[in-house]
């Protein structure tokens, strides 16, 4: 008996709150197929009105950053704050950006 | 009671999708997967919504401080008018999925219609309720395709769902008196006008889903009537207990 047989894979759900925002992560859920994650995600995450638009990923085709590589990933850039657009002296013409 | 035709008719329909959501309601925390656990509970608040919105209509036509609650919660098995289909058992998932599909092809071609009656309520109820109703029923028909054209065991179970429930959808196309007077003053449906067109959807969606459409010929009414199946008085045991044990109670 595998367990792969009583499992359906895992996706991962996108939903937009509202057009012009973009997609956020919103969670998981079990699904034996697109058609039917999306179906899952409309009632899972969607049935209090928060989203106009979802995506759904199989999450076996995501990437993800290993954990254990952290320090050699994202701690050389703490301490370079000048890397923030924020040293710059703008004329005052431009009033926002 | 002056709409007496009128009030019977609303409870024709509303009673369907109050029956319905209670059957439902019973698979919240029981369903074979969390996700489909929440869309089917989903479908059953979608149902007790529209028959909250009929019951308050009729509630109002009644008069005499009548109330939605009165309607759902305290009247004798006899004074139900939803067909059996409705009341048939949670028994399995292919049964909970057949009962939909073959409730909901017939739900959305009959508010489809409601829709454009010269009764305002009604069309403005039907309305609202035709986007939930066509998503019910591409649930169930997704599922029907799925369990159908999935494993050996799935598919028995779907077939043999289709064939027990098969017997029930006939009476939904029968028109009571009360159906029959308020086809004729124009404000219900005539629903014998799309008999044709649903066994055709119906047989459609069986046949992409590798099933066999059933052949039988003898079928079961008599819910619209208020002659119910065995199931209907633990229904009601169930979905009035409250009431009846604490009158007037509110939470």
């Amino acid at each position: 008996m595998s367990e792969k047989k009583k499992n359906w894979p895992l996706w991962e759900i996108f939903v937009r709150s509202k057009n012009g925002l973009e997609h956020r992560h919103f969670g998981s859920l079990h699904a034996a197929d697109a058609e039917m994650a999306m179906e899952n995600a409309r009632d899972v995450y969607t049935r209090r009105n928060e989203g106009v638009s979802i995506w759904v990923v199989e999450s076996k085709n995501i990437t993800a950053s290993n954990p254990d590589h952290n320090g050699e990933m994202f701690e050389p850039a703490q301490d370079k704050v000048y890397r923030h657009p924020t040293f710059y002296h703008l004329p005052d013409e431009v009033k926002h950006m | 009671m002056k709409h007496n035709h009128l009030y019977n008719y609303i409870l024709t329909i509303a009673d369907n999708s109050l029956i319905l959501a209670q059957r439902l309601g019973e698979l919240c925390g029981h369903g074979p997967s969390l996700e489909t656990d929440i869309a089917l509970t989903n479908i059953s608040l979608d149902l007790l919504g529209q028959t909250r919105s009929y019951y308050q209509y009729a509630a109002k036509l009644k008069g005499e401080d009548s109330t939605e609650d009165d309607i759902a919660f305290l009247r004798i098995e006899g004074d139900y008018k939803n067909c059996l289909l409705v009341e048939q058992p949670n028994t399995h998932f292919g049964y909970v999925i057949g009962r939909q599909f073959l409730f909901d092809v017939y739900h959305f071609m009959l508010i489809e219609k409601l829709q454009h009656s010269p009764d305002e309520t009604l069309a403005a109820i039907a309305k609202k309720g035709i986007k939930e109703v066509s998503y019910h029923k591409r649930f169930s028909g997704d599922w029907v395709k799925r369990l159908g054209d999935g494993t050996e065991e799935s598919k028995k179970k779907m077939q043999d769902a289709i064939d027990d429930l098969w017997r029930f959808t006939d009476e939904l196309f029968y028109m009571t008196d009360v159906e029959k007077a308020m086809a004729k003053e124009g404000i219900g449906i005539d629903v014998s006008t799309f008999k044709e067109k649903y066994y055709e959807e119906v047989s459609e969606v069986l046949k992409e889903a590798a099933l066999t459409v059933p052949e039988n010929k003898y079928f079961n009414k008599g819910g619209k009537e208020g002659i119910h199946t065995e199931h209907m008085g633990y229904i009601l045991a169930e979905l009035q207990y409250m009431q009846r044990t604490y009158p007037n109670m509110q939470w």
